[in-house]
C-alpha cells in the first residue's frame, strides 16, 4: 500500500549510487490514486461508514427497538455548551435541551416544545444498554450520549413509536452498506465467471452469454425485481429475506461486469504473454488466473466499487415500496419507508432528511471513490 | 436497411418469448395464490369452506401444472387479447390496464424528451468550455443526481412544493378535476403536476447523459479535421455543430436502448410516491395480493413495450449511422 521509501541517509556509508525507485503497478496506481484529492478523501469516509457499521451499538445511544410513548415523532433535540444557572452566569456543560409537550391552539394538536428547564447533560463513553461489541464482547459504554441512563436524548429526532431516528440510522448502516458488499462479491462471481467463459472461448457459448445479457438489460428491472422481491414471504426469518433480496439486487451488477471482462479477454487472448504462458504447457484455468486476471484486476476493483453504490440504492427502492426488507430489520430503505406519505413527512421532516441525507452521502463517496480508482487504473488517463 | 431491419426483428422474437415465460414464472412463484390471500382475508368473517375454495379454483385454472397454466395465458392473450381476469377487481385485465400503461409510456417519453433538451446543450458547454465554472457545476449536479434515489427525489420536492409552494401534490390533476372533462383548464392544470414526476424520473437519466456527451465531445473537439474547418475560417459556432457535435451524437442516440428501460422502471417507482394513475400503485398493489394475470399482464406489456423502444433506437441508430448496418 505504502511507497518504497529508499532512504538516502541510513544507508550511505556503503554505495552512493542509488538504485533506481522501482514501483510496481499496484504502488503506481496507490500514488496516482492519493492524488486524486476528492476519491481519496471519499476513501477515508468510506472506511468510516464501514467503521461505523461494524461498531454500530457502541455509537448508538438507544436500543433501536426500544419505544417511548411519550416521544412519538419528537424533533431532533438541540445540543448546547453552556447553561445558566440562577445567578445568570453561564457554565461549561455539554447538554441536550429536553422536550415538552405543547397544546397547538391553531392546529389542534399536541405538539413538542423546548423546556428551557429540563437539561439532559451529555458525556463520552457513558453507560446505556447491553450489547456484545462485534457480537462477542459483552459491554454497556457508548460512545456518546445522556450521563444519567434514563434520560432519553434524539439527536435526529423520534420515528412515530418513539424510537430514535439516531441510533437507528447507526445500525441501519450495517445492513444497507454490507448489502452493497455481498451483492458486489456474488454479482463478481457471476460476471467473472461467465464474462471470462464468454470472452476465453468465444463460439456460440459467447453467443448465448451475450443474448442472454442483451435480454436482462433490454427489459425494466424495477417490475420485475418488484415480481421477484413480492414473492418473498412475509414471515420468512429476516436472515434469509436479507439474503434472497441481495441475490434479486446483485442481479443488475453483474452484466456490465461480464461484459468488461468479455472486452478484456477478447483482447488479451491474442496478447504475446499468453501465447507463450500457454505454449509453457499451462492449463486454460491457470493462464487465466495467473496471467489474465492480474493484467485486469485493477480495472474489475474500479468497476465492482462503482457497483456498490447501484446496489445500495436498489436494496434502498425495494425496501421503501416494503418489498425488500421488512421491519425489524433496519436499514436506511425500512427507514425511509416511514416517511412514504406526504403527511408523515410535514409533520416530521427529520424522518426523511436524516436517512436521506446519510444515502446521499454514502453513495456520493463510494462514486468518487470508484471514479477515482478508475482514473488511476488506466494506464492511459492523464 | 431492410435485411438489418429483417433480422434485427428476428432477433427480437426469442426475447419477446422468454420475457413471458420469465414473467409467468415470476407471478407464480409466490406460495399459494389468490384466493389464499381471500381465504385470509376472508378468515375474520367465518372464511371460505374448503367446497367453493375448489370450486374457484377450478373455474380459475388454478392448481394446474405450469405449463398447462402458462399455455392458458399466453394463448388467450394472442389469440384472443384476453388477458385473464383481475381477482381483486373483479374485472377483465384488459378493461384496467391501457390508461395506466398510457400514462406510464406518455411520462417515460416526455422524460427522454426533457433529458435530451438538459443533456445536449449542457454536454455541449461542458465540453467546450472545459474546467470552466459552469463545467464544474454540471458536473456537480451530475454526481448528485446519480446519488439521489429517484423516490427520494420525489419525497424533497413533493415536501418543498407543499411547504413552501402550497401546491397540492400528488396525482396528475387536482382533485377538482379528476372526473372532469378534458378542458382547456384542465390540460393547464395537467400541465402543472406532470412537470415534477418528469424532472424526478429525468435526473438520473440527464447526469449520465451529460457525462456521456461531454466525453464524446472531447474526443472529438481537438482532432486534426477540426483545426482544417477553423483554418478555412468557419464560425465556431456553425463548425462545432456541423462536425464534432454531429460525430458525437452517435453513441449518444444509441443511450435511447438502456435509458429507457431505466425511465420506465423509475416512472414505476416515482408513481407509488406521487401516487400517479400509472402502472406503478396498480403493479405494487397486484404483486401485494397475488392479484397474478394483473400483475403479470402489466410487467409482461411494460417489458415488450420496453423492448420495441429498445428496437426502435437500434433502428434509429442504424439509419443514422451506416456502418452498423453492414456489421
Amino acid at each position: 500500500m505504502t511507497l518504497t521509501d529508499t532512504s538516502p541517509v541510513s544507508d550511505n556509508s556503503k554505495d552512493t549510487n542509488l538504485v533506481p525507485e522501482l514501483l510496481g503497478p499496484w504502488s503506481l496506481i496507490w500514488r496516482k490514486f492519493k492524488r486524486h484529492r476528492l476519491a481519496y478523501f471519499s476513501l477515508w469516509f468510506v472506511g468510516f461508514i464501514y467503521l461505523m457499521a461494524l461498531f454500530g451499538e457502541f455509537l448508538t445511544t438507544q436500543d433501536i427497538n426500544e419505544t417511548n410513548r411519550r416521544a412519538p415523532f419528537a424533533p431532533p433535540m438541540s445540543v448546547q455548551l453552556f447553561t445558566n444557572d440562577e445567578s445568570g452566569t453561564s457554565q461549561f456543560l455539554l447538554h441536550a435541551r429536553g422536550l415538552k409537550l405543547e397544546l397547538n391552539e391553531e392546529e389542534r394538536r399536541r405538539t413538542f416544545v423546548e423546556d428551557p428547564d429540563k437539561i439532559i447533560p451529555l458525556g463520552f463513553f457513558v453507560e446505556g444498554y447491553d450489547y456484545k461489541l462485534l457480537g462477542l464482547i459483552p459491554l454497556n459504554t457508548h460512545l456518546f450520549g445522556a450521563k444519567n441512563p434514563r434520560d432519553r436524548v434524539y439527536f435526529f429526532g423520534a420515528d412515530r413509536l418513539g424510537r430514535d431516528i439516531y441510533s437507528r440510522i447507526v445500525m441501519g448502516t450495517r445492513v444497507s452498506m454490507s448489502i452493497g458488499l455481498v451483492g458486489v462479491a456474488l454479482s463478481m462471481v457471476i460476471g467473472i465467471s461467465l464474462g471470462g467463459i464468454s470472452g476465453y472461448y468465444g463460439g456460440w457459448i459467447d453467443n448465448i452469454i451475450q443474448r442472454l445479457i442483451e435480454f436482462i438489460r433490454s427489459i425494466p428491472t424495477i417490475p420485475l425485481w418488484m415480481g421477484l422481491a413480492a414473492a418473498i414471504p412475509l414471515g420468512w426469518p429476516p436472515l434469509r429475506t436479507y439474503f434472497v433480496v441481495t441475490v434479486i439486487v446483485s442481479m443488475i451488477g453483474w452484466t456490465s461486469l461480464a461484459r468488461e471482462v468479455r472486452g478484456k479477454f477478447l483482447s488479451l487472448r491474442k496478447e504475446d504473454f499468453v501465447t507463450a504462458a500457454r505454449l509453457d504447457g499451462l492449463t486454460d484455468w491457470e493462464v487465466i488466473r495467473r496471467h489474465m486476471v492480474p493484467s485486469f484486476s485493477s480495472h474489475i476493483i474500479a468497476s465492482l466499487t462503482l457497483a456498490v453504490p447501484l446496489m445500495i440504492l436498489a436494496e434502498t427502492s425495494l425496501s421503501f415500496l416494503g418489498i425488500g426488507l421488512q421491519p425489524p430489520t433496519v436499514s436506511w430503505g425500512t427507514l425511509l419507508k416511514e416517511a412514504q406519505n406526504i403527511r408523515t413527512i410535514i409533520q416530521a421532516p427529520w424522518l426523511l432528511i436524516a436517512p436521506g441525507t446519510m444515502i446521499v452521502m454514502a453513495v456520493l463517496a463510494l462514486n468518487f471513490l470508484g471514479d477515482g480508482l478508475r482514473d488511476a487504473a488506466d494506464p492511459n488517463a492523464h | 436497411m431492410f435485411a438489418f431491419l429483417l433480422r434485427r426483428i428476428f432477433y427480437m422474437i426469442p426475447t419477446v418469448i422468454l420475457v413471458s415465460i420469465v414473467t409467468f414464472l415470476i407471478i407464480q412463484l409466490p406460495p399459494g395464490d389468490y384466493l389464499d390471500t381471500l381465504a385470509a382475508e376472508l378468515s375474520d368473517q367465518g372464511g371460505l369452506d374448503s367446497g367453493t375454495m375448489e370450486a374457484l379454483r377450478e373455474q380459475y385454472g388454478l392448481g394446474q401444472p405450469f405449463f398447462v397454466q402458462y399455455w392458458k395465458w399466453i394463448t388467450g392473450i394472442v389469440m384472443q387479447g384476453d388477458f385473464g381476469l383481475s381477482f381483486e377487481k373483479n374485472l377483465p385485465v384488459g378493461d384496467l390496464i391501457w390508461d395506466r400503461l398510457g400514462w406510464t409510456f406518455a411520462i417515460s417519453l416526455m422524460t427522454l424528451l426533457f433529458i435530451w433538451a438538459i443533456a445536449l446543450p449542457i454536454g455541449i458547454y461542458s465540453a467546450v468550455r472545459k474546467y470552466s465554472f459552469g463545467d464544474y457545476a454540471a458536473t456537480f449536479f451530475g454526481f448528485i443526481g446519480l446519488a439521489v434515489p429517484n423516490f427520494l427525489l420525489a419525497l424533497v420536492m413533493m415536501y418543498v412544493a407543499f411547504k413552501y409552494f402550497g401546491q397540492s401534490v400528488g396525482g396528475l390533476v387536482s382533485p377538482e378535476y379528476l372526473d372532469a372533462p378534458w378542458t382547456w383548464e384542465k390540460y393547464v392544470d395537467l400541465f402543472k403536476h406532470i412537470w415534477m414526476p418528469i424532472v424526478v424520473v429525468g435526473t438520473s437519466g440527464a447526469a449520465a447523459l451529460i457525462r456521456i456527451m461531454r466525453a464524446n465531445l472531447l474526443d472529438e473537439l481537438y482532432r486534426p479535421y477540426v483545426v482544417t474547418a477553423r483554418a478555412k475560417g468557419m464560425s465556431e459556432f456553425q463548425l462545432l455543430m456541423r462536425y464534432p457535435v454531429r460525430v458525437a451524437l452517435n453513441p449518444f442516440l444509441s443511450t435511447i436502448g438502456w435509458i429507457l428501460p431505466t425511465l420506465v422502471s423509475g416512472e414505476i417507482i416515482v408513481a407509488v410516491v406521487m401516487n400517479l394513475p400509472t402502472t406503478g400503485p396498480m403493479l405494487l398493489r397486484a404483486l401485494l395480493v397475488q392479484d397474478m394475470y394483473l400483475a403479470g399482464s402489466l410487467i409482461l406489456i411494460v417489458s415488450l413495450l420496453t423492448v420495441l423502444g429498445t428496437l426502435i433506437s437500434d433502428l434509429l441508430l442504424a439509419w443514422i449511422d451506416p456502418r452498423i448496418r453492414y456489421q
